[in-house]
């Protein structure tokens, strides 16, 4: 008879125990913004780009015209409110000498030179992805989003909305001033 | 009552229609499997809608690029995997069957198991009462 109440009393830790498991995982859940995915790119080379110029829509941007080393390829557009946000902080980067290529997307070209002219222009290049297909390769959903490639040409990590000091710090200038693995 | 009901309706019939303006694809396979696609992938920036009933400028980018693979001859793979590489298991609303996703798929299996279990047990301990006598 002790026996089958001990086993009672198991069958009614059961239900904490599940109730502590949904916990853990609700409690996973809540720090985490689900409009934010993670990107399969992460770890793999960075697409090819083939794109016309902002500036001189005569030549074509690609992976070649990027200079050695680790960079930035930023994504952004005219009608982007969240880049509004971090056009400062990538001015000052700009200024800093940041490795920082923009991609204008699905942006009208007279828009996007007014948004430049207006703000200044942080970027070495910018590559006009007019149509959005090159966007779709790089996997991107919103703008304004941020990719980190290495020297080796392999993607570190994508931001997805504004940039800001702390991600910078964090995770960015690692990989820019080469300090990371 | 009945006109709010009415007018639900409606509402349901123009979010269905964001695809059907486009033209038919060449071949039924095609058209078919171009449909059963866009019922199965997630638009990205709404997140809960999928591409054949979403108008975000960036479904509408997709569809076009699914469209063309479709008539270039991709098959339903194929297609899968280019949003894989791209957008990850996010963008499949049924996602494949892999160790990040083993617990969505046998999660639901796993906790039926064990209610079941607990049932079993509670019943059998029921069964094995003594039948209180009446008076």
């Amino acid at each position: 008879m002790s026996g089958g109440r001990r086993r009672i009393r198991w069958v009614l830790l059961l239900p904490c125990a599940v109730l502590l498991v949904m916990v853990y995982f609700f409690g996973v859940s809540l720090g985490r913004d689900p409009s934010l995915v993670p990107s399969p790119l992460v770890g793999r080379p960075a697409p090819e780009i083939s794109l016309p110029e902002l500036l001189d829509p005569d030549k074509t941007f690609s992976r070649q015209d990027v200079e050695e080393g680790p960079w930035m390829l930023n994504v952004w557009a005219s009608w982007c409110s969240g880049c509004i946000v971090e056009h400062e902080f990538l001015m000052a980067l700009g200024r800093a000498g940041a490795p920082i290529y923009g991609l204008n997307w699905k942006d009208g070209h007279t828009d996007a030179m007014e948004w430049l002219q207006l703000r200044g222009n942080p970027y070495r290049a910018i590559a006009v992805d007019a149509d959005g297909r090159a966007s779709i390769d790089w996997g991107v959903y919103g703008a304004p989003e941020t990719f980190l490639i290495d020297a080796d040409g392999i993607v570190r990590y994508r931001h997805v909305g504004p940039l800001n000091g702390a991600i910078f710090a964090d995770v960015f200038l690692p990989v820019l001033e080469g300090r990371s693995q | 009552m009945k006109s709010l009901a009415a007018a639900l309706l409606v509402l349901m019939a123009v979010t269905a229609a964001a695809v059907d303006t486009e033209a038919p694809l060449e071949t039924a396979e095609q058209q078919s499997l171009y449909r059963k696609l866009l019922e199965e992938v997630r638009c990205m920036v709404c997140q809960n809608q999928n591409l054949a009933d979403s108008d975000a400028p960036l479904a509408r980018d997709m569809r076009r690029e699914l469209r063309r693979m479709v008539e270039d001859g991709a098959s339903e793979d194929d297609v899968k995997q280019f949003l894989l590489d791209r957008y990850g298991d996010f963008a499949l609303y049924r996602p494949r069957l892999a160790p990040n996703t083993l617990l969505l798929w046998a999660g639901p299996g796993v906790i039926l198991v064990i209610a079941l279990g607990a049932i079993a047990l509670v019943i059998r301990r029921r069964m094995q009462m003594p039948i209180p006598e009446e008076d």
